[in-house]
């Protein structure tokens, strides 16, 4: 199978720069960075990816068991630097995806050498001495927000919207493509996303971390950013004065600002 | 209206129109603020990170907030129950945020008395002219009827998948337990004819067994096996009715006439033993009866004698070296099993080189054929026997099998063929077994 066409991969910017392989999180697709790629792409090679199951990814990939752990969703990561052939990658992950970096960078970290978390939550259902913020019966109302909802989704036209990687103006056309996806795997992603507890898998880092939070998040709220800074040694907290989940969107100049200067690639 | 085309003169004329323009004024009295206020929808204007900036009456009705709890103090989001809220985190605002609008988004609204009230949200992005973005205008449309009926529909498909997920592991069930019945049939079908025939010297020997359906155990047997160095003992019979029951008395009929045949070979004597077997079944409950033809063969100088007996069964054919065939009689030969005493009639005849003897069941005689649908008959058989080279016992029962075939679903029966003779002499005869 061909991978780069299975996780619809999208290579853009410098050639011969440092690679940022940017993975999306639950919800849309790799249009979710599409605000902050200029700016990233002056000096960097970027490289995004649809997960499969999201986005233009190929529906015939999909495997419920493997995209039911974030394993299978690590697997993608790992498979696509392969495919690129990908080295001395730095991994920028939005929310449930910073945890599956996390997972590849600990299976490949002659590839993966440097972490960006934007958003990470280890954990969304509170437990004894953790608050991740949400109980389990709220990702029971998600669950059923996303039956409520199929976002331009339909069966009649999937195969429009993802079997034609060379023609994305086919999918901008519909409203709601970014985040229009099969309800069936929507589910599982929403269910392996808000019930995975990934806090051992932090203390396997060990590579330089970057975490950025927000200062207004519902679904990764402050303290979940100190609790991440604080499992790994050595991170980097940066907090960006931004509302809501996706820094990348509504404060994109930030957002970049913040990686590159990390990175010592400011422009 | 015929000749009317004066419009001065027309209803509806300019004076009616002031008029009516006075009557929608009256009725247009609402300020823009109640048309806002009271607007048949929420309606709400928030600043780009969520916080409330104005919201109108009938949202706040619904909520059962004020004003002053609202504006400033409340975003968009704590609006929602906890689970909209990730909804609309992970969907909503990306989708807002790249596209300037979305619209018709199912979310439920949590009210102050905690009461959850389903809406369908639309929000646009309001933009300076230089694109900065200013605001957000959302309204909210009350939602109830159009989500029960949605959770109806639901319901429905859950239902729906539900019974098809039953339906199709019920069938699964049904064809693997299909599947497992027709193994054993077939298993048990096999133990009621022999797995091979013998080789005898000098004697050549050809059977086929039909089966009707793969559902049903059929009443058809035969056999040959050899008596001592120099007879050999072959029957071939059909016990009435199909299934289990069938079985188990086709094989008790085999096993018997096997025993029967060691003790006292005679044909008469070997029905007879197998009618008091049959016939002690018969009394206690199991109506089954059969027909058999059961015989010997002797090897001579240059012949194999045939010594053969019939209770019921069609007579034996013999297709002889010189191309003719005839019936070997055997009248007055009872059914065995049905009375306590039974007659069989003995016959017999010689085999020589090229000679062929032919059992065979009803199956074949009594297959349909033709447009009619007429029974194949005895006449038939006898003619189409005469037509084939004497070529020996396997080539005869592979030209019958071709019959057999040839009447498709006019043969509905279980036929069982078995054809003994001596190899002709002059034939190279390559696929002889001896």
């Amino acid at each position: 199978m061909d991978i780069r066409v299975r996780n619809n991969v999208t290579v853009t910017g410098r050639a011969d720069g440092p690679v940022l392989l940017l993975a999306h999180g639950f919800g849309c697709d790799q249009n979710m960075w599409r605000l902050i790629v200029p700016a990233l792409a002056e000096n960097h090679r970027v490289v995004l990816f649809d997960y499969v199951g999201s986005g233009r990814a190929d529906p015939a990939a999909w495997n419920e068991r493997r995209y039911s752990s974030l394993e299978g969703y690590a697997l993608d990561v790992l498979e696509v630097c392969e495919e690129l052939d990908l080295r001395d990658v730095t991994f920028v992950g939005h929310s449930v995806s910073a945890m599956v970096g996390v997972l590849a960078a600990a299976k490949a970290s002659q590839r993966i050498s440097r972490l960006v978390m934007v958003a990470p939550s280890p954990r969304y259902i509170d437990d004894e001495g953790y608050r991740g913020g949400f109980s389990t019966e709220d990702i029971e109302e998600l669950l059923e927000s996303l039956e409520s909802n199929y976002l331009g989704w339909s069966a009649a036209m999937a195969p429009v919207i993802m079997g034609n990687p060379d023609r994305p103006e086919l999918g901008q056309e519909l409203t709601n493509a970014f985040c229009a996806t099969d309800p069936d795997m929507a589910r599982v992603f929403a269910r392996t996303t808000f019930l995975s507890d990934s806090r051992d898998d932090l203390k396997t880092v060990a590579v330089p971390t970057l975490i950025l939070e927000c200062s207004q998040d519902v679904i990764a709220p402050r303290e979940v950013g100190a609790y991440v800074h604080s499992a790994i040694p050595g991170s980097r907290l940066v907090t960006l004065t931004a509302t809501g989940h996706c820094p990348q969107l509504s404060a994109p100049q930030a957002t970049a600002g913040a990686i590159t200067e990390y990175l010592g690639t400011a422009a | 209206m015929m000749g009317c085309t004066d419009q001065t003169s027309e209803p509806g004329g300019e004076r009616d129109a002031h008029a009516a323009d006075a009557v929608f004024t009256s009725l247009l009295e609402d300020s823009a603020e109640e048309l806002y206020e009271q607007a048949p929808c929420g309606y709400l204007s928030t600043l780009m990170d969520g916080t409330i900036a104005k919201i109108n009456a009938t949202l706040l009705d619904w909520l059962g907030l004020e004003g002053s709890q609202v504006v400033g103090r409340m975003r968009f989001t704590d609006l929602l129950t906890v689970g909209g809220k990730l909804y609309h985190e992970t969907h909503f605002a990306p989708l807002l945020q790249m596209q300037g609008e979305v619209s018709g988004i199912a979310l439920d609204l949590k009210a102050a008395d905690g009461a959850r009230l389903p809406v369908l949200v639309t929000s646009k992005v309001k933009t300076s002219q230089q694109g900065e973005p200013l605001l957000i205008r959302t309204t909210v449309f009350d939602a109830r009827d159009r989500r029960a009926y949605e959770a109806e529909l639901l319901r429905g498909r859950t239902a729906a998948e539900e019974a098809r997920r039953q339906a199709e592991e019920a069938r699964r069930q049904a064809e693997a337990d299909r599947a497992r019945l027709q193994e054993a049939l077939a298993v048990l079908q096999q133990s009621l004819l022999p797995s091979a025939l013998p080789e005898i010297p000098g004697l050549e020997a050809g059977s086929y067994y039909h089966t009707a359906s793969p559902d049903l155990l059929g009443g058809d047997f035969y056999d040959l096996f050899a008596l001592d160095g120099k007879r050999w003992a072959f029957f071939l019979g059909d016990v009435c009715g199909k299934g289990p029951q069938a079985a188990a008395a086709t094989s008790l009929t085999r096993y018997t006439l096997r025993a029967a045949a060691l003790h006292d070979p005679d044909p008469v004597s070997v029905l007879s033993t197998l009618n008091m077997v049959l016939h002690e079944r018969y009394s206690s409950g199991d109506s089954r009866y059969c027909t058999a033809v059961f015989g010997v063969l002797e090897h001579g100088e240059d012949h194999v004698s045939v010594q053969l007996a019939s209770g019921g069964h069609p007579a034996a054919l013999v297709q002889r070296a010189d191309g003719s065939a005839e019936f070997l009689p055997t009248p007055g030969g009872m059914l065995i099993g049905v009375l306590p005493r039974a007659e069989f009639t003995a016959t017999r005849t010689e085999l020589r080189p090229g000679d062929t003897l032919l059992l065979y069941t009803d199956g074949l005689t009594e297959a349909r054929t033709g447009p009619e649908r007429e029974l194949y008959g005895e006449e038939a058989l006898h003619a189409f026997t005469a037509a084939q080279p004497a070529a020996g016992p396997q080539a005869l029962v592979t030209a019958l099998t071709g019959l057999l075939a040839g009447f498709g679903d006019g043969l509905d029966d279980d036929t069982a063929l078995l054809a003994l003779g001596m190899p002709p002499v002059s034939a190279p005869a390559p696929d002889s077994e001896t």
